[in-house]
């Protein structure tokens, strides 16, 4: 079994336009749904975090600090969650039916690698 | 309650509390002196009681002969200096005056504070489960046997081995400090939680001895709740997730000792009174800001005391389920979420989710896809419980698959 970390990507306007109550619980359902999908089949490490909508910073040499790595669009990486499967495949698999593909985000799937002590 | 019953009766309940405070006396260091003792005062009992009647008061005639015995054992063996606790060697300098205090109080801080020195991880956990049963409820190495459905041998090895342990690591029967509680408190309910489910899921054929199992587990997490130490909102968790099981218990084996399914229970059987204080519990364990596995497995439990077979209770459920399973994933888990997944939102959703989990080397697994699949592929639902049946181990459990196998032919 490999782990693969989950990394949520959104488009700033979908991140932080305002929804009501019920919109929240009806995305709260389907990330619950979703993860708890996972975790029934023991391929769950971490449900892991979301990240605070708001600027963050980068740090770049020479003291250059910014408020993001945008190139062209603003995307904000919206959190994280870790599973384990077999293969690349398989992660990918699972990761097709996660709830933020639904608001035009997108989840980069990326395979740890473990630390040789 | 006639002459023949009582003696039995009084073991069941003095037994326990008598070798509790003789424990908290003793230590570990000496294990068998507290249950001889125990012991002896009730052959004692039924030797004198059966030749002179009933005294006017026989658990004050207990108390008196098993605090003798401990005073004689003492002066016998002059352990006193050695072996008495630290608090007892300052506060006394007399044989004569040293009193075995059988009050209620201080049974109840004896009870409380053996259970946090058996419930030590250091210990396997059914070695803390036996320990527990022996120790705190007085069950009979037989019965113990019985609930394991292990054999005697077994059970003393078990038991012996554990208390060397805990002689050898010098375990302190005393409340832990402050500081520690919250987390040794774990450990305790985690055995208590164990042992209730000995109790609820054996497959052992004497409900009696299953029953008894519960109602102890559910006793001694009582003990936790009545101090103020204790009463933590895990542990009201805890208690009502055993108040809601405990309601369905007689709805759950049929006369002939077999187990009922939920949707086959009839619910006339359900105690009230039971789902009743699991919601009191359950309201004081919301106090927190915590939520741990006991916290959703009690809400679960209590949406099936919830007779009403809404779409909204099964949602609940599942909402429920998946977040229990984050926290702590089991087999059993993963399956009663693909079952409330079906009851809320339909066969073909949940097959999806089944086929994912792969469990086929589990009966239970084999016995939900059969009845998934039932109208929809028959021949896979047939096919699906006949590997059932294969793998189901007790008697009960094949008789109900068959009669599921009945229904497709």
């Amino acid at each position: 079994m490999n782990e693969f970390l989950l990394i949520f990507r959104q488009v700033e306007e979908t991140a932080t336009e305002s929804r009501s109550p019920e919109q929240m619980q009806e995305t709260m359902k389907l990330w619950m749904d979703w993860l708890g999908g996972i975790a029934a089949q023991n391929k769950l490490v971490s449900n892991g975090n979301r990240l605070y909508n708001g600027t963050g910073s980068v740090v770049r040499p020479d003291g250059i600090v910014t408020n993001g790595p945008y190139v062209e669009i603003k995307e904000l990486i919206g959190g994280y969650s870790m599973i384990k499967c077999d293969t690349l495949e398989e992660a990918t698999e699972i990761s097709k039916g996660c709830p933020i593909l639904l608001v035009g985000g997108n989840v980069e799937v990326r395979q740890v690698v473990p630390m040789n002590m | 309650m006639n002459k023949t019953e009582l003696l039995p009766h009084l073991f069941r309940t003095e037994y326990r509390k008598i070798v509790s405070v003789l424990y908290k006396h003793f230590g570990f260091e000496h294990p068998e002196i507290a249950e001889d003792i125990a012991s002896e005062t009730f052959l004692s009992a039924a030797e004198t009681w059966g030749l002179k009647g009933l005294p006017e008061n026989p658990v004050a005639w207990l108390y008196a002969v098993a605090r003798n015995r401990a005073k004689d054992y003492l002066k016998r063996n002059k352990i006193f200096d050695q072996k008495v606790t630290p608090i007892l060697q300052s506060a006394q300098t007399d044989y004569a005056e040293f009193e075995i205090d059988l009050s209620d109080k201080h049974i109840n801080d004896s009870q409380l504070q053996l259970m946090f020195a058996i419930c030590q991880p250091v210990l396997p956990a059914e070695a803390q489960v036996s320990l527990a049963l022996r120790i705190l409820c007085g069950f009979g190495i037989d019965e113990i046997a019985d609930a394991f459905l292990s054999n005697k041998a077994t059970i003393n090895k078990r038991l012996f081995r554990a208390k060397e342990k805990l002689r050898e690591e010098k375990v302190k029967i005393e409340f832990p400090a402050t500081s520690q509680i919250s987390k040794r408190l774990q450990a305790v309910l985690t055995t208590l939680y164990l042992l209730f489910n000995e109790g609820y899921y054996s497959t052992s054929q004497d409900t009696t001895l299953r029953k008894d199992l519960c109602l102890e587990a559910m006793r001694l997490t009582y003990l936790l709740i009545e101090n103020e130490l204790t009463n933590l909102p895990e542990t009201y968790a805890l208690m009502a997730l055993m108040c809601f099981h405990s309601s369905r218990f007689d709805a759950r084996t049929d006369e002939h000792g077999e187990m009922v399914r939920y949707d086959d229970q009839d619910t006339s059987l359900w105690v009230d009174e039971l789902i009743h204080k699991g919601k009191h519990y359950l309201e004081l364990a919301s106090k927190g800001n915590q939520v741990n596995k006991y916290h959703l497995e009690a809400a679960i439990a209590y949406w099936h005391t919830v007779k009403e077979d809404t779409i909204d209770k099964w949602e609940s459920i599942l909402q429920l389920y998946n977040r229990l399973l984050q926290i702590a994933y089991s087999p059993v888990a993963a399956l009663n979420r693909t079952y409330a997944l079906y009851k809320a939102r339909g066969k073909r959703d949940a097959i999806v989710e089944a086929e994912k989990l792969k469990l086929n080397d589990n009966h239970l697994y084999h016995v939900l896809l059969g009845h998934l699949y039932k109208d929809a592929d028959n021949t896979l639902a047939i096919a699906h419980l006949k590997t059932a049946l294969n793998l189901a181990k007790t008697a009960s459990e094949k008789n109900r698959i068959k009669k599921d196998l009945e229904q497709l032919k």
